[in-house]
Parts: C-alpha cells; structure tokens; sequence
C-alpha cells in the first residue's frame, strides 16, 4: 500500500468502516513502516476529537432561554 | 391507550411520538422537540453565517417554519435531520439577505487544493489542548474552522461535530453521499493541517519562550 491509497482510506479508518479484515491489515502494515501516514491518522482522529469535546458556539442560558420562550410564544400565536 | 402506543413505539425513534402529539395540537410536545435540538440547531446556524446574531434569528425562524410546515414532514426522514435542513436554506438566506440578493451556497470557494496532501507531518504534542487556556483553545479552535471554505465547515460541523451520518449530512445539505464523503476528507484534512501550527510538539527553544506572545504562525 502507498501513502497515497493509505490517504484514500483515511475516512473509513477514522470512522472504523474498513470491514474488509485483509485491507485491514494492509492498512495496518503501511501504518507499521510509514511514520508520516500514523502521525495523519493519530493527528486527523484528534483533530475530530478536540472539535467534539469543545463546542465553540454556546448560547449563555439566559439568551438560550429569551430565544426558547419566543420561539414558543411565536409558535403558539400561529396556532391561534 | 397509553398501552397501544407503547407497543406500537417500541422500535420507534421518540421524536416520532412527540411530532405525531404535536400535529394532533399538543403545543407542549414541541416544547419538548425545541429543547432537545434549539442548542444544535444554534451552533450549525452559526458555523454556516458566521454571525451571532443572524444565528439567533436562524435558530428561531428555522423552528418556527419546522412548525408551520410539519404537516409536509414525511415519517420516513428522520425529524432532526429535516429541520438542519430547513436551519441550512433558512441561514443561506440570511447570508443572501446580507449580501444584498446575491445567491449564496454551500457549493462556494471549494476550488482549493489545500489540504488534499497533508504537509505538517510533525507529531503533536500529547493532549496538545492543555498547553492553552480554554479561551485560548476556544479562540484557535474557532478561527481555524472559519478559515475553512463554508462547504467544508458545514459537512464537518454536521458529520464530525454535531454525530450527523453520512446520509443524513447528505440529505440534510442535499449533496449526494461520495459528495459529502469527499468535502468531509478534505475538510478534516485542512483542520489538521492548520491545527498542526499550534499543537505539534514544541521544541526545546519554543518551550523556553514564553507563551504570552500567543501562538505560532
């Protein structure tokens, strides 16, 4: 395996969908002598996992609140 | 009654039980449903116009048509999946409202070859996230995803961040799926590359320096 077909398997291998048990170990292989390719993989599965444990967008509760009771209240007003 | 409905939803997801109540006029129910999503549907309205405060107004508008239009929801789509897409065309609006009518659409400025060939391929540091500050993570974290072309960041927002599958980013965004699993790629890609700067391992030297100057560029 390359490091270009390593790269083309990148997403499966993050996502755990290789089902194939001899790609597997292909994979595998190429990671075992290919320095550059395990520190992607090691790298792009952290990336994800740091976006997953900080969530860069949240509302205060107070705000989350305002907008929850006016989405409700408009809502209600359609219903009428 | 209760009893029915029970066997009848054991294998159902639970938003179908809650939309089904609303539709027969138990506004309650989807009070329920706009607590469980309003959070998400915040965050992707953000990722998408950039903008706090149109986000606000998405997050709103984007339950409120989900109201109108529930007698158009088919049971065979998941209820979440159908309202990020109504969150998706009501902010594209918005950024079309802002950009005075001009069309917008989660297909601009892919052309880039950034990130197609990964180039920073230094290690990083363990736990790299603990060498700042949560704001400070905050702040490179968000500056990072908003370099990112809007096609990108939306497939990563909903795949990587928000758990969406495949198919539902798929449908949600209404790409096909190898579309999607390609933009998620080269999405995941570039974030890695750009996150390098900050997290690989620091050499002796950079760890004698202090951090108040911030990070490297």
């Amino acid at each position: 395996m390359t490091c270009t077909e390593f790269l083309a398997m990148l997403d499966d291998m993050i996502d755990d969908s290789v089902v194939a048990a001899e790609t597997r170990a292909e994979v595998e292989q190429h990671l075992h002598k290919c320095g550059h390719c395990e520190v992607v993989l090691n790298t792009t599965r952290k990336t994800i996992e740091i976006y997953r444990s900080h969530q860069i967008y949240e509302l205060p509760y107070e705000v989350n609140e305002r907008l929850h009771t006016a989405i409700m209240a408009r809502c209600k007003a359609k219903r009428c | 009654m209760s009893t029915i409905q029970s066997i009848a939803g054991e294998n159902e997801h639970p938003d179908v039980a809650l939309v089904e109540r609303v539709r027969r006029g138990d506004v309650s129910a989807y009070d329920t449903l706009v607590r469980k999503y309003e959070r998400q549907i915040f965050r992707i309205a953000q990722h998408i116009t950039q903008n706090r405060e149109d986000a606000q107004d998405v997050m709103q508008d984007a339950f409120l048509k989900a109201y109108e239009k529930l007698d158009q929801f088919q049971g065979n789509a998941k209820f979440y999946t159908w309202l990020v897409r109504i969150a998706v065309n009501e902010s594209l609006m918005r950024l079309r409202k802002r950009r005075s009518g001009k069309m917008v659409s989660i297909d601009e400025d892919l052309e880039t070859d950034e990130g197609t060939v990964p180039r920073d391929l230094a290690d990083w540091a363990p736990d790299p996230e603990q060498n700042y500050s949560s704001a400070e993570l905050a702040d490179i974290l968000r500056r990072t995803i908003q370099g990112l072309p809007r096609g990108f960041r939306v497939v990563f927002a909903l795949r990587d961040v928000e758990g969406l599958s495949t198919e539902e980013t798929a449908e949600a965004l209404g790409l096909s799926v190898p579309a999607v699993k390609s933009r998620l790629l080269r999405a995941r890609l570039q974030l890695r590359e750009r996150l390098s700067r900050y997290f690989h391992r620091r050499t002796r030297a950079a760890q004698r320096t202090p951090r108040k100057s911030g990070v490297e560029t």
